[in-house]
């Protein structure tokens, strides 16, 4: 298993690499990107800040939940943070198994909890104004 | 006893630094310190939540804090 909190961009194939198995007939990748906007408010760019030793800890605990339940060979998962433009990669997560539909069902439960319980925070910057994503009710 | 409280996201604009450091009595919990903190920062009350880790882990209301815990606020997480 590989987790990495980087303030360099993600090359996406180096993640997908870490992840090739030779006994596994399959692998899933999410990759998530910047979006231009937010219920209609033009986003300029996006900032990303990690409390990074727990950042790595959560990862590595919803990694081992997924390999449990999916019995998963291989995960990785990289996390940008610093400030990133439109269309740039904020996260990659990678998973191998032995056959597709668990790599499918392992890559979503992991992209879902990690933005439940990972200790990172993003904040859109707008042409007026800025926000932390989610703060409020 | 002294504990330094590490600050992440609004909560470091809310509190206006990246840590905190806060005298305390001797067996305080994460409930009572939250508590002190919503008493001081009336902001965190806007929050949809907020949680204290200690030791890089989410910590439970009972849980004692020790001096030399690494103690962090952790507001709404939103990455991904």
């Amino acid at each position: 298993m590989e987790f990495k909190i980087t303030d360099q961009p993600i090359n996406e194939q180096e993640v997908i690499d870490l992840v090739r198995s030779p006994h596994c007939g399959g692998l899933s990748v999410f990759v998530g990107t910047v979006r231009n906007q937010t219920k209609g408010k033009k986003v300029i760019s996006l900032e990303f800040e990690a409390y990074e030793a727990m950042a790595i800890n959560k990862m590595r605990e919803i990694a081992e939940q997924a390999q449990q339940r999916w019995k998963t060979d291989k995960i990785a998962i990289y996390h940008r943070v610093g400030k990133l433009s439109v269309e740039e990669t904020a996260v990659v997560i990678a998973v191998s198994t032995p056959h597709r539909k668990e790599s499918f069902q392992a890559c979503e439960y992991l992209i879902d909890t990690l933005k439940q319980v990972v200790p990172i925070w993003k904040k859109e910057i707008y042409e007026d104004g800025e926000i932390w994503v989610a703060a409020h009710p | 006893m002294k504990l330094n409280i590490l600050l992440f996201g609004i909560a470091r604009d809310i509190v206006g630094g990246a840590s905190l450091a806060l005298e305390v009595e001797e067996k305080t919990t994460v409930e009572a310190l939250i508590a002190h903190l919503h008493k001081v920062y009336p902001d965190f009350d806007r929050l949809a939540s907020l949680m204290i880790a200690v030791n890089s882990d989410y910590a439970k209301g009972e849980v004692v804090l020790k001096e030399n815990d690494e103690i962090a606020l952790i507001p709404p997480v939103s990455g991904g």
